[in-house]
């Protein structure tokens, strides 16, 4: 066991060293940081304010000047030749055209001039400002006062209630379930694949040194396997920790530097800004959000079983890592060399590909159907498949207890498959490997 | 005295070949045991049985007297033919590593490699990483790995190979101090003259079977053909029933150089004396075999008739 202990820590000591872990390290969380800040202040740079022109020769809007945050309209007269004219030589954004012969019941022929392609920004408030005064005129003419249209209009807040089988009713909000299922699913995945790829890299790397021979000569085949694929578990583990922490220390730090004041408020902005189209009702839009945000969302964390899902992503993060590493350890023992290992990734890599696209798909539909029940039992795509449910509620215990249980056994028995293949082949060199080749090292004796 | 090790009826079989077959050997303590084969013989198997690497199919292996199992390990030290190191490592921690997986104590590997290092005078590569150093270098890594836990057996599989004949000459000298101080060696080589240089017993494997082992002063007198190497001066004609001239030739000035083999009876004084009567001797000795002739013969005549008839086919 100690010799198991040894072999971990050598994996890990020598990986998180290296300098290519730190610098991913360390660069990730700033990325990370980037992403989320950096729209941000984008936006707050880059909202100046435009200037659009009006020729009103169909006597659209009236003389009345349309109101918006971002864009100031101004009047240039009805001669739409001299309005081109001029606008050519001033620095204005935008010429807006409605044609002399506008009609409200058949509005056609509306031009928005400009000297580069404008900006789809100004090119989305401007059509709702023609648009909003079509309708207003439109309303006018029939009769109905503005006021009494929003009274009628019905903005019903469907809010979801989950019944648990106490009998207790809990706010539940599927937008944020499925962010916590998919954000937890593909966690799993990358971190599979991201480390699974340097198991193998790991054995191959033994293998092409030819140390493999004295080490196990020195530990069982196995101890050795296990070491690594343990050693590699925690390297990932810190990373991810790492990441974490410094991505959290990050976001904060440069938020605070840069001085981007409730950076969730921006965001509400520009999601409202681009729905709503009067400030009245982006406001609302807005006041609505927030309340959602505060109420709704924090709510609905609060009410998911945060600690069985935290619990349960555990243990399959590290059952389907385990189970898929043993395979990739096996994969890196058959083969001499990169290229030789795509052919045997293929059948490693297609059940987590599948499942993370059927989880796209249909378990996140669905997450209780016969396709999501079942992909959760198989072991080697229960680490995903479960995971896309359980935030969703509703797995029987029973269910839960079986798939773990077969994800357990289900690494129990690649393991033993992997070691039994890893053996015979780290020994092998200079071999054209096939798939019957590989059967039969599973039949060697010891 | 009860050997080190000893295999007993030792079979092995893979999947479409017999690497061992029923393979029995004796290696007595203290001595430097010479393990000689063609490729694909079976040594390979057979270390790797003694490294418990792999196991045997049947028969046994003993380590003074004990069957062979993991807690033998620490005893054993083993140089591999393929051999490596890991590349992005320093030396002293990958030492430290290999020696703590054969089961030292960190405390005891970090002053043993520090005073073999020292030994090798190259005390400035224990910071320095793997890759950096030259394959002779390595080498030297490799060995000191090997004896780091100071085993009593010590399995080194064509230790040479990659040395210059310097460090070659520096290893030698360790594998001799080795034994001296108490250690086995099994040596599996291909350099003969190494072999005859060290070896006080050795084993010969053709097609996965022992076909030769003993002490290399016995194997020899066995292998005598009762043939002396003669030089002088004259002319000498030789026709006599207890006398065959194998090769004759004739150098200038009127000198000579024969082999003559004895036929069974006849004794080298009757020949020197034969031999003295027709010309001027200046030099008899009797041809004692090397390992080499001795080692292509036994191979030779273990070979099947079908493999020997194979062979004169392609030589025609």
């Amino acid at each position: 066991m100690d010799k198991i202990w040894l072999i971990i820590q050598r994996e890990y000591l020598t990986r998180v060293r290296k300098k290519s872990f730190i610098v991913m390290t360390l660069l990730t969380p700033l990325l990370m940081a980037g992403l989320v800040v950096g729209p941000v202040l984008l936006a707050k740079t880059g909202s100046k304010q435009r200037i659009v022109e009006i020729v009103d020769a169909g006597n659209l809007f009236g003389g009345v000047v349309p109101t918006s945050e971002k864009i100031d309209y101004q009047f240039v007269g009805t001669d739409v030749a001299a309005a081109k004219a001029s606008f050519r030589k001033s620095k204005h954004t935008a010429l807006l055209i409605i044609p002399p012969g506008f009609r409200l019941d058949q509005p056609g022929d509306v031009q928005l001039v400009s000297r580069e392609n404008a900006d789809l920004e100004t090119t989305r408030r401007v059509k709702n400002a023609v648009d909003n005064q079509i309708e207003a005129s439109r309303l006018r003419q029939s009769g109905i006062d503005r006021t009494t249209l929003d009274k009628a209009k019905s903005d019903l807040d469907l809010s979801s209630i989950k019944l648990d089988e106490a009998g207790g009713e809990q706010a539940s909000n599927s937008g944020v379930t499925t962010g916590v299922a998919f954000g937890l699913a593909m966690l799993i995945y990358f971190f599979i694949f991201l480390y699974g790829v340097q198991i193998m890299r790991g054995v191959m790397e033994e293998k092409s040194n030819r140390i493999v021979e004295v080490i196990i000569s020195s530990v069982k085949p196995f101890q050795l396997m296990m070491g690594k694929v343990l050693g590699i578990a925690a390297v990932g583990l810190t990373q991810l920790m790492l990441w974490i922490l410094l991505s959290w220390g990050a976001t904060t730090a440069v938020a605070a530097v840069t001085g981007a004041p409730g950076m969730a408020e921006q965001r509400m902005e520009q999601v409202t800004a681009s729905s709503a189209r009067t400030p009245e009702e982006a406001a609302k839009e807005k006041a609505k959000m927030s309340q959602a945000m505060e109420g709704g969302v924090l709510k609905a964390m609060g009410n998911l079983n945060l600690p069985l899902i935290l619990g349960s992503f555990l243990f399959y993060f590290l059952g389907g890592y385990l189970l898929y590493g043993a395979l990739f350890g096996a994969v890196g023992s058959a083969v001499d060399g990169e290229t030789d290992s795509q052919q045997f990734m293929m059948p490693i890599t297609i059940p987590l590909i599948a499942t993370i696209i059927v989880a796209q798909s249909v378990i996140i539909r669905d997450p209780n159907g016969s396709v999501a029940t079942w992909m959760s039992m198989i072991p080697l795509t229960s680490p995903i498949a479960m995971m896309m449910r359980i935030p969703f509620g509703g797995v029987p215990g029973w269910q839960l207890g079986l798939s773990m249980l077969l994800l357990v056994g289900g690494f129990l028995a690649t393991i033993w498959i992997a070691s039994r293949i890893y053996r015979v082949g780290i020994l092998m060199h200079g071999k054209k490997v096939t798939y019957g080749e590989l059967s039969k090292w599973f039949f060697y004796k010891a | 005295m009860q050997p080190i090790l000893q295999a007993i009826d030792v079979r092995k079989a893979y999947a479409n070949h017999v690497a061992l077959d029923g393979v029995s050997l004796d290696i007595p303590e203290q001595s430097i045991f010479g393990l000689l084969g063609p490729n694909g013989a079976g040594k390979t198997s057979l270390i790797r049985i003694i490294t418990q690497i792999t196991g045997a199919d049947s028969g046994e292996i003993r380590f003074r007297g004990q069957r062979l199992n993991p807690s033998h390990i620490a005893q054993i030290g083993y140089l591999p033919e393929e051999r490596g190191l890991y590349k992005k490592m320093k030396v002293g921690e990958q030492l430290l590593y290999l020696a703590q997986l054969r089961g030292l104590s960190r405390a005891d590997a970090s002053a043993r490699i520090k005073s073999w290092l020292e030994r090798f005078d190259v005390k400035a590569w224990a910071d320095k990483y793997v890759e950096d150093l030259s394959k002779g270098m390595q080498q030297k890594v490799q060995f000191i790995a090997t004896v780091l836990h100071e085993p009593s057996l010590i399995i080194l599989d064509e230790p040479f190979s990659g040395f210059d004949p310097i460090n070659a000459n520096l290893i030698k000298d360790e594998i001799l101090e080795l034994r001296k101080k108490g250690a086995t060696i099994i040596f599996s080589t291909h350099r003969m003259e190494s072999v005859e240089e060290m070896c006080d017993n050795i084993a010969l494997i053709n097609r996965s079977r022992k076909v030769l082992d003993g002490p290399v002063s016995q194997i020899k007198e066995t292998f005598k053909t009762q043939t002396y190497e003669v030089e002088g001066k004259g002319h000498l004609l030789v026709v006599h029933p207890d006398f065959e001239v194998l090769e004759h030739h004739d150098r200038e000035n009127g000198y000579f150089y024969d082999r003559i083999r004895l036929h069974a009876g006849a004794t080298p004084n009757d020949l020197l004396r034969f031999l003295i009567g027709q010309v001027e001797v200046h030099a008899f000795r009797e041809q004692i075999p090397s390992i080499n002739e001795i080692f292509i013969r036994r191979v030779r005549e273990t070979m099947p008739e079908s493999l020997v008839e194979e062979e004169a086919e392609a030589r025609r």
